[in-house]
């Protein structure tokens, strides 16, 4: 009080500044700069980064990566962060620049900064970078620099063998830098497609093909992946859909909207339209069973079996796309589109369902039917062996025809086995979904065999 | 060719508003202004502010229209009209834009604007204040020809090209002379490498100041080159009237085609053209 009636009460003085973190530029020009740790990811050969004081583009010392061969004990790939946990204020930069050459043609699958074992809310990532086998001088482009006000995340890699060979990798004079020839940004979303995606209330979708492409000085693009936190997004109806700062976007509505993002004032290329036709109809529960009773594939009632996969993109014919990847209201969907046809493949181990009565399996048909629309479902043995192939294997299909489906709604199939006429069903293995084209978009859901 | 620098720029007589320094020298090394002023060639004889917006101003501006023979000469690519969507004056600015579209023929069109017929002189420093374009295959120039073409033919009736530039190059300007002897590939050349900036990023003064003897080239606040006669190995032609070109050509022997990376349309946008004596 004494203070305020004598007229001292201070506001913010002119002088006052916030807590700012140190602007060092430097990440490893001869060592490592203050403050910079190395720490590899789990999994990865601990040992693949060294100091080499033989092998440097400049100064005294480059960094040294050796990527190890296959089956390497000592693990499969080289990668590791190199953060400054204190933190560093990089908004002052618009690149990080490093020299580097490898012992051969090589491309490392990963390389960049932003990561740093936490939130890696501004990580940037530079996929597939070229390297030779003489010294050149790389640029990462920062997408935003005004959002590196607090980095810890200065350097980071992963890479693997080459054709099954390790190699080894110099890297050198890595700093941020102030090139000022940072130019042209061309931000992307969904990698500059416009998608338009029908769905329901309660499905969540994230946005991926996040890019930022800079023009260089040399007259080079350089596109890098950009976390989701160096845009800003916005949806045309947040009472259908909205989204956050992490590029998830939740249903919440019936009707139409559009997303779009802007990174640092410029409209990315590409949008995601949003047609949500409400409510979804989950399907039926399926009934309390006793475990001896059911052999589950895919269900969220049932424990299921051990799956390899939803989708095996057998090439070169399956135009198939999508897989277990849809919840919705918390109920697990597969999602298939562009059907011709698809196996959910179960091998490690087979199942011998030859004591169980029936297959059951919901499925939704996406589309209206046409005439000649089908859908058969095929069961695949894989006989003694346990493999594919051997001569050994057997199978059987069940198809239904136009008139038995309908669209846009459940239909749940409870198929007698005995309709599988096959070899042996002791080493079941596979469970495709066939359509030749004729129906395209279909959700499945409930796959499970019951006695 | 004699390598000017800015130590021995004592033809530099460009004065930055709201600077005053003593000597030559430290002006010449630290202004940072774009903004100029002549001194001994400071009487304004022509110059367009471009600040009526539409067409350019017809008493200043012709235009070249077409491909001319062989892509006027360097095999460029684009076809040159005057429809506003290629040229035009907006926001005090004339926009010469080169767009990808099939044409008359051609893959692109652009523009040209050239003051032949309408405005040529003898010496005097010539300016114009630009941002350029950008990507594999844009070429664009500020230029001069003699304006004896028609009667002398070229490379006799001398070219002085203020700025060149390859849009697969942003940061590298190049200024030139061509005549009886050194013309195309052989012409007397220089290039000019901004440090920490780009020219398709902001505004730059491109300039020439040309005297009985010499031909000065600059960019903003930095003189980069002389040339004289004793640097060119045929007759000196700049002793004559020059009319001034300004265009954006799309591929040609000096930049290579564009590819599919290059961005279109593109634009360059001249804020002003002045011409003192």
């Amino acid at each position: 009080m004494g203070s305020l009636l004598s007229g001292c009460e201070r506001g913010l003085s002119g002088d006052a500044e916030f807590a700012t973190f140190p602007k060092n530029p430097d990440v490893f020009i001869d060592g490592f700069s203050s403050g910079l740790e190395y720490r590899p990811f789990a999994g990865s050969k601990f040992t693949a980064f060294t100091v080499d004081n033989q092998t440097k583009y400049a100064g005294s010392a480059a960094m040294r990566f050796d990527i190890p061969n296959v089956g390497d004990p000592n693990g499969a790939f080289a990668g590791a962060i190199f953060p400054d946990m204190g933190g560093r204020d990089l908004s002052g930069y618009d690149a990080l620049t490093f020299w580097a050459k490898a012992s051969q043609g090589a491309t490392i699958n990963e390389i960049g900064f932003g990561n740093d074992f936490g939130e890696n809310k501004y990580l940037v990532t530079l996929n597939n970078m070229r390297i030779g086998t003489a010294w050149t001088q790389y640029t990462i482009p920062i997408p935003d620099p005004s959002k590196l006000t607090y980095e810890k995340g200065l350097f980071w890699y992963a890479e693997g063998p080459e054709g099954g060979n390790g190699y080894t990798i110099w890297i050198d004079e890595v700093k941020f830098e102030k090139l000022g020839t940072v130019a042209q940004p061309r931000p992307s979303i969904l990698n500059g497609e416009d998608k338009t995606e029908q769905t329901f209330i309660g499905v969540s979708t994230t946005l991926t093909g996040l890019t930022q492409t800079f023009n260089l000085s040399s007259g080079q693009d350089v596109t890098v992946a950009a976390a989701p936190s160096y845009f800003t997004f916005s949806s045309t109806d947040v009472d259908v859909a909205q989204v956050n700062e992490n590029g998830v976007v939740s249903i919440v509505g019936t009707g139409t909207a559009t997303i779009t993002a802007v990174l640092n004032g410029v409209k990315a290329k590409g949008s995601l339209t949003i047609e949500s036709l409400g409510t979804f109809q989950n399907a039926p529960t399926p009934p309390a069973r006793n475990a001896a009773d059911v052999i589950s594939v895919f269900s969220d009632a049932y424990t299921n079996i051990p799956v390899d996969f939803y989708n095996g993109y057998f090439a070169p014919f399956q135009t198939t796309l999508g897989g277990a990847d849809l919840t919705i209201n918390g109920d697990n969907l597969i999602q298939y589109t562009n059907l011709n046809f698809v196996a959910t493949e179960f091998k490690n181990p087979t199942i011998n369902v030859s004591s169980m009565t029936h297959l059951h399996v919901d499925i939704q048909i996406r589309e209206s039917i046409d005439p000649g629309d089908f859908i058969s479902i095929e069961l695949g043995d894989f006989g003694a062996n346990g493999a594919f192939g051997g001569g050994d294997d057997s199978s059987a299909r069940v198809q239904f025809t136009s008139g038995s489906l309908s669209s846009n709604q459940w239909i749940s199939l409870d198929i007698p086995l005995s309709s599988f006429v096959m070899a042996s069903k002791a080493n079941l293995a596979q469970i495709f979904f066939i359509s030749d084209a004729t129906i395209s978009t279909i959700l499945v859901d409930n796959m499970y065999f019951y006695k | 060719m004699k390598r000017a620098n800015q130590s021995d720029a004592s033809v530099l007589v460009v004065i930055a508003k709201r600077l005053v320094l003593s000597t030559f020298f430290a002006l010449a090394l630290s202004c940072t202004d774009d903004t100029q002023q002549v001194v001994t060639m400071g009487t304004l004889v022509m110059q367009d502010e471009f600040d009526t917006p539409g067409a350019p101003d017809p008493t200043i501006w012709n235009y070249d229209i077409g491909t001319g023979q062989n892509g006027w000469g360097n095999n460029e690519l684009q076809y040159y009209t005057d429809r506003p969507k290629n040229v035009t004056v907006q926001n005090g600015y004339l926009i010469i834009t080169a767009d990808k579209e099939s044409y008359n023929g051609s893959s692109y069109t652009s523009a040209r604007l050239l003051t032949k017929g309408k405005f040529a002189q003898t010496y005097g420093r010539f300016e114009a204040r630009m941002r350029l374009p950008w990507g594999q295959g844009l070429w664009p120039a500020f230029w001069m020809l003699g304006a004896d073409i028609d009667s002398v033919t070229w490379p006799n009736c001398g070219e002085i090209d203020i700025m060149e530039y390859r849009g697969q190059d942003p940061t590298i300007l190049v200024g030139s002379v061509h005549g009886p002897g050194y013309s195309g590939g052989n012409a007397i050349s220089k290039s000019y490498e901004l440090k920490n900036d780009r020219f398709d990023t902001g505004f730059h003064v491109f300039g020439i100041e040309w005297g009985p003897s010499y031909i000065n080239y600059y960019v903003d606040d930095v003189l980069y080159n002389q040339i004289t006669p004793a640097d060119v190995p045929g007759t000196w032609v700049f002793n004559k009237p020059f009319f001034i070109l300004i265009n954006v050509a799309v591929g040609g022997n000096f930049v290579g085609a564009p590819t599919s990376e290059t961005v279109f349309p593109q634009t360059m946008l001249i804020d002003y053209v002045r011409v003192y004596k």
